[in-house]
């Protein structure tokens, strides 16, 4: 049902997450933002357990803040990603695990651009591109086509396009609107919503 | 005296209604090197006596005035050690309550809440109070400045401008004086005021001196070295030429 798509280059990392927020058949809104923002370097794209999403990726974001009161230096993006796994693993074998997949982006100046993926039995691995969802099936392949390490954000903008499009053929469930936003040396910016509109022309 | 009794256990008041230990923790209070808040209506500022290091020592920059949080920064008097268990428990606190209710807390929230916790051990067996006391001050999210004091047994004021630690009288008596309202709406002034009732007490200058500002929507800044050596230039003409005044008066 729901999907987040990421692919991290040479200078950047882009996110890409749908904004349909559903209850079994009924849609609630088209406009949902489903990124996090953990810290000025750091940006989650979330899904899952309703709820279950909001309440980890606030309580990642304000241990996050934390850590950066009282060290003075935030955290590295592998350091923030082992973190937010060993949260998760924590929580698999209690009582009521969180039941999120995600996608960790991370910029620092020593790794540059990172990206990673994360499920809900606390795996993870760091990678070049990665989906969640039924969505991220169809997009995998499109990003094993035409990934290269040094796409400018444009291309790897029209990547992520051609992603949706296929998505919006071929799944079952409609995604119209999907939220994009870029992570770099600058910090987090939002780039324009893809809409299944501006598709077809 | 009736005190060499009733001052082992905390719990245990005298029979004339004091808890010694919270008295002695103020006494501990007053040995601590001196910390002055001064608040204006764009900027609070915070300042500390830095206590010269020994000759084979690294100088850390910062360390008697720490960030809660973005919007709030504390100084404190007294037991440096006391002072770093409180200024944990705050820091988790000020996010905790981001994580509940969404917003930033308010000067008033955090600093009830560091009284309370020292209250709490003013009242319970077997540990002693904090012998500290702060100065926390900041902008709350609708933009209004505060300073508020706390003090071991766990009570809290707001003031305008205050002191705590060592000669903290002289420098109470010294902002009474010359804190002037109107005044506090210039930057220049406010700091200026602080500068100098820390100078009333602090032996050696701008050496000695650590100085936090904090301005409405922007991070805590804490003053360079130089920047604060030119307006203690500033405070000292300003002195020079007032003694000169009253001499010719005479």
């Amino acid at each position: 049902m729901e999907c987040v798509l990421g692919i991290s280059c040479n200078d950047f990392v882009i996110l890409a997450s749908d904004m349909t927020n559903a209850h079994s058949i009924l849609v609630n809104k088209q406009d949902e933002d489903k990124m996090f923002k953990l810290s000025d370097r750091l940006l989650m794209a979330v899904t899952g357990e309703s709820g279950d999403t909001t309440q980890f990726a606030e309580y990642i974001e304000k241990n996050i803040q934390l850590y950066k009161m009282r060290n003075g230096y935030e955290l590295s993006p592998p350091a923030a990603a082992n973190f937010t796994r060993r949260n998760l693993a924590d929580s698999l074998r209690s009582r009521s695990p969180y039941m999120v997949n995600f996608l960790l982006a991370g910029y620092s100046e020593r790794t540059g651009p990172e990206l990673y993926w994360m499920d809900y039995l606390a795996s993870m691995i760091k990678t070049p591109f990665a989906t969640h969802g039924y969505g991220g099936m169809f997009s995998i392949a499109i990003m094993d086509r035409y990934y290269r390490p040094d796409l400018t954000e444009e291309e790897a903008y029209d990547i992520l396009k051609k992603c949706v499009a296929e998505i919006q053929k071929r799944l079952i469930i409609n995604l119209p609107n999907f939220q994009v936003k870029v992570l770099d040396k600058n910090g987090i910016r939002a780039l324009n919503v893809i809409k299944s509109q501006n598709l077809t022309a | 005296m009736g005190s060499a009794r009733y001052d082992r256990a905390i719990t245990v008041f005298s029979p004339d209604g004091h808890l010694f230990q919270v008295e002695y923790a103020q006494e501990a209070v007053k040995k601590g090197s001196t910390a002055v808040g001064v608040r204006g209506k764009n900027l609070v500022i915070l300042g500390v006596e830095k206590k010269s290091v020994a000759k084979l020592q690294e100088e850390r920059t910062v360390r008697k005035i720490c960030l809660l949080d973005d919007h709030v920064v504390m100084a404190f008097a007294g037991l440096t050690a006391d002072a770093r268990i409180l200024i944990n428990r705050a820091r988790i606190e000020c996010q905790s309550h981001k994580l509940t209710v969404e917003d930033p807390v308010t000067l008033e929230y955090i600093t009830r809440y560091i009284a309370g916790l020292k209250q709490r051990y003013t009242q319970s067996n077997g540990r002693r109070p904090f012998g500290i006391s702060c100065l926390l001050a900041g902008f709350d999210f609708d933009g209004t400045p505060h300073l508020y004091q706390t003090d071991p047994s766990g009570t809290y004021h707001e003031w305008k401008a205050n002191a705590t630690g060592r000669n903290a009288k002289t420098v109470r008596e010294f902002l009474e004086k010359n804190y002037n309202l109107e005044e506090m709406e210039d930057e220049e002034k406010v700091i200026k005021l602080a500068i100098r009732a820390l100078l009333e007490v602090v032996q050696s200058g701008s050496k000695n001196l650590e100085l936090a500002i904090m301005r409405r929507g922007q991070p805590m800044k804490m003053l360079e070295v130089d920047e604060i050596e030119k307006h203690v230039a500033a405070v000292e003409k300003e002195k020079e030429e007032e003694a000169e005044k009253k001499k010719q008066k005479k």
